[in-house]
């Protein structure tokens, strides 16, 4: 599993038996300890442990909150409220586990984030990209099934309008969506077949999980100046440099979290949520889960026919396209320098990629007036904007600052604030870094 | 290899044929019911038709009834309100389709064709699902006195047609019928 070869040698006896039969300690030998990884690796890179906790968070609350919930129209509405009120310790699991689903979508944006400004997304590292772009998918299937299972008014018509969507399949979609709601609206079946599938999911992506880091672990971690590992001076090994700063990490995370949980447990959430859902009354503002945001103002944003598309097929494309254009993101940046460090305009494309994303999360949270909807529309533009257009011919026309010739000489050149006078064979003892 | 090649196929060339086919077909068969469970179930299907009793419903008012877990609008519409919608031109119309099950499919969306017709045309009976993404539009509102879908801002005028707003087609009309003069049958 790791890029080298195994230097894992059992000292026991009975490690030297399990070594022969099943090497499991081997594995986790190479790819947590002895793992080599860039010496210059910053915070940004904490965040795929940190979601690696999360996802372990949210597997452990939802397992005991599976035992007190009840998937029953007449019962579940009910069964959360008891679970606030009567179960042991109800309400902290809970928040944990509503918290803690905003807590790893924060999480995988700035690991997205990163990824896009590092460009780690590149050769080698595409089937990388792609099975994490897989894991933000099933993420959001598992967030938008659990939205609904504590049966409000929101968890209700947010089911609603996304199983909706499906409706803007020409010929087939009427049937499509009875199939994933089990009747001709949002009822029992659609509430029973989503806590089984809510329940399932979480386990596919801990599988494409270990997917994700067999896949790092064959190409090695890129790093902030994006030059691979050349020689033994640009690496560290992973345990205990990375495992310290991945743990550092992972608390600064976790306080943010208790933070939420204990003193803002539904700033995130929505009122409307604590009312029973109806069937017969739609809440005057629907709006999705605070994650979905900026997915659901390009999906607003499209209020024209586009040719034979009309808008609300047109809403559904772009919606759906905003992520599928991610899958694509490798072969559409044409840059050769893999490092917005070193790419001044693509820096600030970036950036402005950041702030445009954040707009189309406010925006999506405003009403469906006027002046919203035009604005909307044109960060929607500049998101599809910047895939389409500014990373392919971006990467042709952008004069790129020069590269230095190794992680070790970037490293060098700030710290003393001189690279090139320093030869890489200066930093022999990378251990010794302040 | 190359001799294999050229050569005429074989039984057993023909059996692994077989064999593979019949496993696909065996495959497709298992992971038919696997999909067929998630339709509507038997007792889903069984609540087809519902009546309502309408006789308490004054000029101006209007009802909400619930069929296969859909709101019903049935609105008694006043002359002033049918008289709004039968002047607005078929051309203005975002969706000419009159959507209303009880006629032929390609009828215009007049408004003597989406309300109940001849002689009850004050009566409008629809289904109370958005057409864009399937909220409750709100009833005596909106910019043209007929519903308005606070969801994504969609605008239905007094016969239920689609105005304005990202919605693509009119109100749907349910399979309904007057079986007194005061119950309506829907379904």
């Amino acid at each position: 599993m790791s890029a080298g070869h195994s230097t894992y040698t059992p000292t026991s006896g009975l490690g030297r038996w399990v070594d022969a039969r099943m090497p499991l300690p081997r594995l986790v030998h190479d790819s947590f300890v002895s793992f080599p990884i860039p010496r210059n690796l910053n915070y940004a890179y904490t965040f795929g442990g940190i979601l690696s906790i999360m996802l372990v968070v949210q597997i452990l609350t939802g397992v005991v909150l599976a035992m007190h919930y009840t998937a029953s129209t007449l019962l579940a509405f009910d069964s959360v409220e008891k679970i606030m009120r009567d179960v042991n310790s109800g309400w902290l699991l809970r928040y944990l586990h509503s918290n803690g689903a905003s807590m790893f979508f924060f999480a995988v944006f700035i690991h997205i984030f990163r990824g896009l400004y590092y460009g780690s997304y590149k050769a080698p590292r595409e089937l990388l990209w792609i099975l994490g772009c897989i894991i933000f998918l099933l993420m959001m299937a598992a967030g938008f099934m659990g939205y609904v299972l504590p049966w409000g008014q929101m968890s209700f018509w947010g089911a609603t309008v996304i199983t909706g969507f499906f409706t803007a399949i020409p010929l087939v979609g009427e049937w499509v969506q009875q199939l994933l709601l089990g009747g001709f609206a949002v009822d029992n079946p659609t509430l029973n077949r989503f806590f089984s599938l809510h329940y399932l999911i979480p386990f596919m992506i801990a599988g494409v999980v270990v997917l994700h880091i067999w896949a790092l672990h064959v190409t090695g971690q890129t790093n902030p100046t994006g030059i691979e590992i050349k020689s033994k001076t640009d690496s560290l090994p992973f345990t205990p440099y990375a495992t310290i700063k991945d743990a550092l990490g992972m608390v600064v995370f976790l306080l943010l979290f208790a933070y939420f949980v204990f003193y803002l447990p539904n700033y995130l959430g929505h009122p409307d949520n604590y009312i029973v859902a109806n069937p017969l009354k739609t809440p005057a503002h629907i709006v999705p889960e605070w994650y979905f945001l900026p997915f659901y103002a390009i999906l607003r944003a499209i209020t024209f026919n586009i040719g034979p598309i009309d808008s609300k097929l047109g809403g559904v494309l772009a919606m759906f396209g905003s992520i599928a254009v991610l899958f694509f993101v490798p072969w559409l940046d044409t840059s050769k320098v893999r490092s917005a460090v070193y790419r001044p305009w693509y820096k600030l494309f970036f950036w402005l990629f950041v702030v445009d994303a954040i707009l189309l999360g406010w925006l999506g949270s405003r009403p469906a007036e006027p002046i919203y909807v035009v604005m909307a529309q044109i960060a929607t533009l500049y998101y599809f904007g910047f895939f389409l257009v500014i990373m392919p011919v971006l990467g042709l026309i952008e004069t790129p600052r020069r590269l230095p010739n190794s992680i070790t000489e970037a490293v060098l050149a700030k710290n003393h604030g001189s690279a090139a006078a320093h030869p890489a064979g200066a930093a022999a003892a990378p251990e010794t870094k302040a | 290899m190359s001799a294999n090649e050229t050569a005429e196929p074989t039984r057993r060339d023909f059996l692994y044929i077989a064999t593979g086919m019949a496993g696909v077909v065996a495959a497709a068969s298992v992971a038919w019911p696997f999909i067929d469970q998630m339709r509507p179930d038997a007792s889903t299907l069984a609540l087809a038709t519902v009546d309502v009793d309408v006789s308490s419903v004054e000029e101006g008012m209007s009802i909400t009834a619930k069929w296969r877990g859909k709101p019903i609008f049935i609105r008694n519409r006043t002359a002033a309100e049918i008289e709004e919608a039968k002047e607005v031109p078929l051309t203005e119309l975002k969706d000419p389709i009159a959507r209303n099950a009880n006629i032929p499919a390609d009828a215009q969306a007049t408004d003597i064709d989406r309300s109940a017709g001849e002689g009850k045309e004050n009566w409008i009976v629809m289904v109370g699902s958005c057409t864009h993404l399937g909220c409750v539009p709100l009833g005596q509102s909106g910019d043209f006195g007929g519903w308005f879908c606070p969801c994504h801002g969609s605008h239905y005028d007094t016969a239920g047609r689609i105005r304005k707003g990202p919605a693509p087609e009119n109100l749907a009309v349910p399979t309904f019928e007057f079986i007194s003069d005061t119950t309506i049958r829907i379904g």
